[in-house]
């Protein structure tokens, strides 16, 4: 797959000549980029436009003559000066390239009918445009055992590489992950990973992705298709809220492959794994495929659409509306959103919704913060206040982009978390606060005031040198979000709160984990929430216009759902995609509400624990299998389209929500496709102003459109959370998450699920040694609410008093230790 | 055997520190812990890593590069018999065989006593003392079969410990060269021409002087 050269806006033009023509190029800019752009496109393989060239591969030798004379020189590794002249195509430079490619195919093994890259290759399709037609070269070739894995999904074919050097300084320099290098340098130089330390990146599929022969393959893929069978189309990611523009491949209405598109605001053509090998889950052989009901004997049974759609509607109708919840739906296209706001809160007349299992933050500090877009929070020199969780487990992408402004922009950041992160080693300063404390900490690291007993169990020095980063700083970026589960939102709000009080310029970007959380509040599925950024004081003229009737009073968030559901006052309890049995904080809450609720509607494409509890059933098409739009993080729109059918009869929300509505006696407006949904959302909501689908689809950019960055909600007033001081003999719980855990995503994809790491409790080596405890050695973890048994591992990443657990693995639910009423979570850790 | 001894962790912070980066110390450590070793081992290199911050893949990227770090069981003398132009023209290879036969191992293995790792090696740079072979990297000048037979007789006794110390032992010992083959000692800022000049010159002279 070649990669388009990066657009850039010209701001100091220069004339040069290419193959006689006189063309205008950014000075500086590197040759082989100005040529391209100009319609003389170079040949290469080592150059990446996302990363700084090497000159590895000399493929892209061009005649230049600087003045001093023509001289073949690499194109990738020379900028463009004032008065260059370039000859790509003259006799000199074909024989150059003729040579190069007889070099780099002297050992290459020309197994192209059984390569996977074969069809896609740029060494097949360049030795077609450019190279010797045979090769002189009659010795035996080098032999080396093929392919070997270096990694769970990632096959290395040492005979076939041509040591571009592209997936190792992918490694080092993009990702941070140096864990592939080039060994026994020389004539046999090869890659490898050291011994036994296989290549367990978060992003080692970008590395097959730009790998310019069939070196290294991914395990998902191999031998599923040829490149010429595929069908594709461009969409957006859903993994998580980061939303990278990807490309969707297809064979015989099968998903084989996802390959990372240059979005220059977002993903900059990188995806993390557990995106790229998304449609192993979609292809699983779990997938819900029909409604079910559970029967009079208790069994979920497969049943017919109209019945399971008209039990559903007959549960609906029989209660009051005050007794129905729709919890979830943050997975969900923005007009699927849309489709089941509408319908829950018009249609049946509920404000029970939330698309944040309590786990998020309120609608009100997202919408109502002023934006900062990725770019913004990367732009060079800035200052980035990071107050969010791990990045690298949460929004891979994200992280990349960071690392990137930290390393090579000069951005500065100043990561408050509760443990070392992914991103600490690239932060100009990272502080670990105690769990609860956050608020503190950051009121002293905007004003500068720091008592000398230092804060949040930060020393005074610490936070006096982060504090001198953020001096006179009125710009700041501040990155947002939840890094402890264990904690409650108002302690991140009060730290919010603090930043606004000191900053009054600083801009917000939140970083919240599920796909489209950040479309489900721009439609409204939050309590007391319109959509289009209005509250049902400000948007009830608008929306009773619209919809003919909307709430009068706000209804329960997430936690009070499920409180609500516990303590049997919910009779109709509706998860859009939602497991809160697997994926709440507080797990013994979630066993409560679903036992508790009358009847438990689940739409889900996957089977997870809420589902197999619920009473009935409704499969939906899940990404890649309707189309439609999304919204990530900073509110950026883009188009979602489909390339495969749905498995067996499952539909896509937004039809499950229309059908729902017409048995309710109501409608949603839709008659045909989910554009019209979004063009009714379009014409009422002032925010999404000129973002219609013509609009959209207008676009010729992969990038989309971006919803205003200015708040239009009002910030109410929040109470500070009141925060108990920890016991001596206790230590506070962090609960945080990792990139694999026992999600369906993950459970259901056969390469990704074999890295979910082992479950454990995170200690500092004070309080380690303090317990007489190392590694390894099994301990009780035990709140006032729940205990588990897990081993120990001594972190030097962890502070003083703070025990970590993962969040949501399956060998041990660390969920039943937190009790979501807690502003923070104590617990006590005994050997067992 | 393997990772560092507490006395070398603490010599190799001593050697970090000397150094703005501690990577920079990457190749001091990959040395430290073939001194203690006398081969570097896997785990030795990821206690290299964990010291200086980078990944065991890195360190065996750089390791790997040069020759001298042994990355295999090396015996106690790594004896290089040099097979190069001048060595082979002047019995090299013979003295590569007959070291062959008296070891009863092939160029890069290692008898069985540990005692000794065979290495056929390349231009070692002694070209005017050929045939060449080093032990340890300590020269033995114009070996013939009966010459090599005693060295490695002496350092099976233990006669020649003073001389050449076990494999991976760092600059304890230095070479020891008779005074005229010293090629230059005169310390750079003393000297008024490059040496080669010098001796060109010097020799030029003597040639005319014969001939007149």
């Amino acid at each position: 797959m070649s990669e388009p050269p990066r657009r850039i806006e010209i701001t100091e033009p220069v004339t040069i000549t290419v193959d006689g023509r006189e063309v205008t190029a950014q000075n500086g800019e590197w040759l082989i980029d100005a040529c391209e752009r100009n319609d003389a496109y170079i040949p290469r393989f080592c150059y990446h436009p996302r990363m700084e060239p090497v000159g590895m591969c000399r493929m892209c030798l061009v005649e230049v003559d600087t003045g001093r004379g023509p001289a073949l020189q690499p194109s990738c590794m020379l900028p463009v000066t004032p008065g260059m002249s370039v000859d790509t195509t003259n006799d000199k430079v074909a024989k150059a390239q003729d040579g190069v490619l007889e070099f780099l195919l002297s050992n290459h093994p020309l197994d192209c009918p059984v390569c996977d890259k074969g069809g896609e290759c740029p060494l097949q399709d360049q030795t077609m445009a450019y190279g010797p037609g045979e090769s002189r070269f009659v010795e035996e070739k080098r032999h080396y055992e093929k392919p070997i894995p270096i990694s769970e999904t990632v096959f290395l074919d040492r005979e076939r590489c041509i040591l571009c050097d592209r997936c190792t300084r992918f490694a080092s320099d993009v990702a941070g992950d140096p864990l592939i290098h080039f060994i026994d340098r020389g004539s046999q130089t090869e890659i490898a990973t050291f011994p036994d330390e296989p290549f367990a990146s978060y992003f080692s599929g970008n590395t097959v992705q730009i790998c310019p022969v069939g070196a290294l393959t991914a395990k998902p893929y191999r031998f599923r298709a040829r490149p010429w069978d595929l069908e594709e189309v461009e969409s957006t990611c859903t993994s998580c809220s980061v939303g990278c523009r990807v490309t969707i491949q297809s064979s015989r209405n099968q998903l084989v492959r996802y390959q990372g598109v240059d979005s220059d605001p977002v993903n900059w053509s990188w995806l993390c794994d557990k995106g790229r090998f998304g449609h192993e889950a979609s292809n699983s052989e779990d997938r819900l495929r029909e409604p079910m009901r559970r029967s009079e004997d208790g069994a979920l049974r497969v049943a017919q659409w109209s019945d399971a759609l008209g039990a559903a509607a007959a549960a609906i109708r029989s209660v009051d509306p005050s007794r129905v919840a729709v919890l979830g739906g943050a997975r969900l296209t923005n007009e699927s959103q849309y489709a089941w706001t509408k319908l829950a809160k018009s249609v049946i007349g509920t404000d029970h919704v939330d698309a944040q299992l309590g786990d998020g933050l309120p609608a009100e500090v997202v919408l109502g913060l002023p934006g900062a877009s990725i770019d913004d929070v990367c732009a060079k020199g800035g200052t980035v206040l990071y107050l969010g969780p791990d990045p690298k487990e949460e929004l891979p992408v994200l992280y990349l982009r960071l690392r990137h402004a930290a390393v090579s922009d000069s951005v500065r950041i100043v990561e408050c978390s509760p443990m070392r992160s992914g991103l600490s080693p690239y932060a100009a300063a990272s502080l670990q606060y105690a769990p609860g404390e956050l608020p503190a900490l950051v009121a002293a690291l905007c004003s500068g005031d720091v008592p000398d007993g230092g804060v949040a169990g930060v020393d005074a020095d610490t936070v006096r040198s982060a504090a001198a980063l953020l001096d006179g700083i009125d710009d700041l970026s501040v990155v947002v979000g939840r890094a402890n589960l264990a904690e409650t939102a108002g302690v991140v709000v009060d730290a919010i709160d603090a930043v606004r009080s000191a900053r009054p310029g600083a801009r917000y970007l939140s970083a919240l984990r599920r796909g489209n959380v950040r479309g489900a509040l721009e439609a409204g599925m939050s309590p007391g929430l319109l959509p289009g950024r209005t509250t049902i004081a400000t948007g009830s003229a608008t929306w009773t216009e619209a919809w003919g009737a909307v709430p009068t009073a706000a209804g329960l968030d997430g936690l009070g759902i499920l409180d609500a559901a516990a303590e049997g006052r919910l009779d109709v309890l509706i998860l859009l995609g939602a497991d809160p049995l697997t994926d709440a904080a507080d797990r013994s809450l979630a066993r409560r509400a679903i036992a508790g609720a009358g009847t438990v509607i689940s739409l889900d494409s996957l089977p997870s624990a809420s589902t197999l509890q619920s009473d009935i059933v409704l499969p939906v098409a899940a990404f890649g299998e309707c189309d439609g739009t999304t919204t990530n993080l900073e509110g950026r729109v883009t188009v979602l389209h489909q390339k495969v059918t749905p498995p067996g009869t499952a539909r896509t929300d937004w039809m499950i929500a229309a059908e729902l509505a017409l048995r309710l006696g109501g409608d949603l407006g839709v008659e045909s496709s989910q554009v019209e949904l979004w063009d009714e959302l379009v014409k009422h909501s002032a925010p999404h102003d000129g973002l219609s689908s013509a609009a959209l689809a207008a676009q010729e950019d992969p990038d989309g459109l971006l919803l205003p960055l200015d708040a239009t909600i009002e910030l109410a007033a929040t109470t500070p959370t009141n925060v108990p001081p920890r016991s001596a003999d206790s230590l506070r719980l962090v609960v945080n998450r990792t990139l694999y855990d026992s999600g369906s995503a993950i459970s259901h994809c056969a390469s990704s699920a074999a890295l979910v790491p082992e479950a454990s409790v995170r200690l500092s080596p004070a309080d380690a040694a303090a317990m007489g405890l190392e590694t390894g050695t099994f301990v009780t973890v035990a709140s006032s609410h729940g205990s588990v048994s897990v081993p120990a591992v001594v972190d030097p990443g962890v502070p003083g008093g703070a025990a970590v657990v993962r969040h949501n693995l399956e060998s041990v639910d660390a969920g039943v230790l937190v009790d979501a009423a807690d502003p923070v979570c104590d617990v006590r850790v005994e050997l067992r | 055997m393997a990772r560092l001894t507490p006395e070398n962790v603490e010599l190799a912070h001593r050697i970090i520190a000397r150094y703005p980066r501690p990577k920079s110390a990457t190749i001091p450590l990959c040395h430290l812990a073939q001194e203690q070793d006398g081969w570097l081992t896997d785990e030795a290199m990821v206690h290299v890593a964990e010291l200086v911050g980078c990944t065991p893949a890195e360190v065996l990227g750089t390791a790997s590069f040069y020759e001298m770090f042994k990355r295999h069981e090396t015996g106690r003398y790594c004896l290089n018999v040099c097979t190069n132009i001048s060595c082979q023209l002047l019995g090299g290879e013979e003295l590569l065989e007959h070291a062959e036969q008296v070891l009863g191992v092939r160029p890069g293995g290692t008898t069985s006593d540990g005692m000794f790792t065979l290495e056929d090696v390349e231009c070692i740079a002694a070209c005017t003392e050929a045939p060449a072979v080093q032990v340890n990297y300590r020269y033995f000048h114009r070996l013939g079969p009966d010459d090599l037979d005693q060295l490695i007789t002496d350092l099976r006794s233990g006669a020649l410990d003073d001389v050449v110390p076990h494999h991976g032992t760092l600059g304890r010992v230095h070479q020891d060269l008779d005074g005229d083959r010293i090629a230059n000692i005169t310390p750079p800022e003393a000297q008024t021409e490059p040496v080669w000049i010098r001796r060109h010159r010097e020799l030029a002279e003597s040639n005319d002087g014969g001939a007149s």
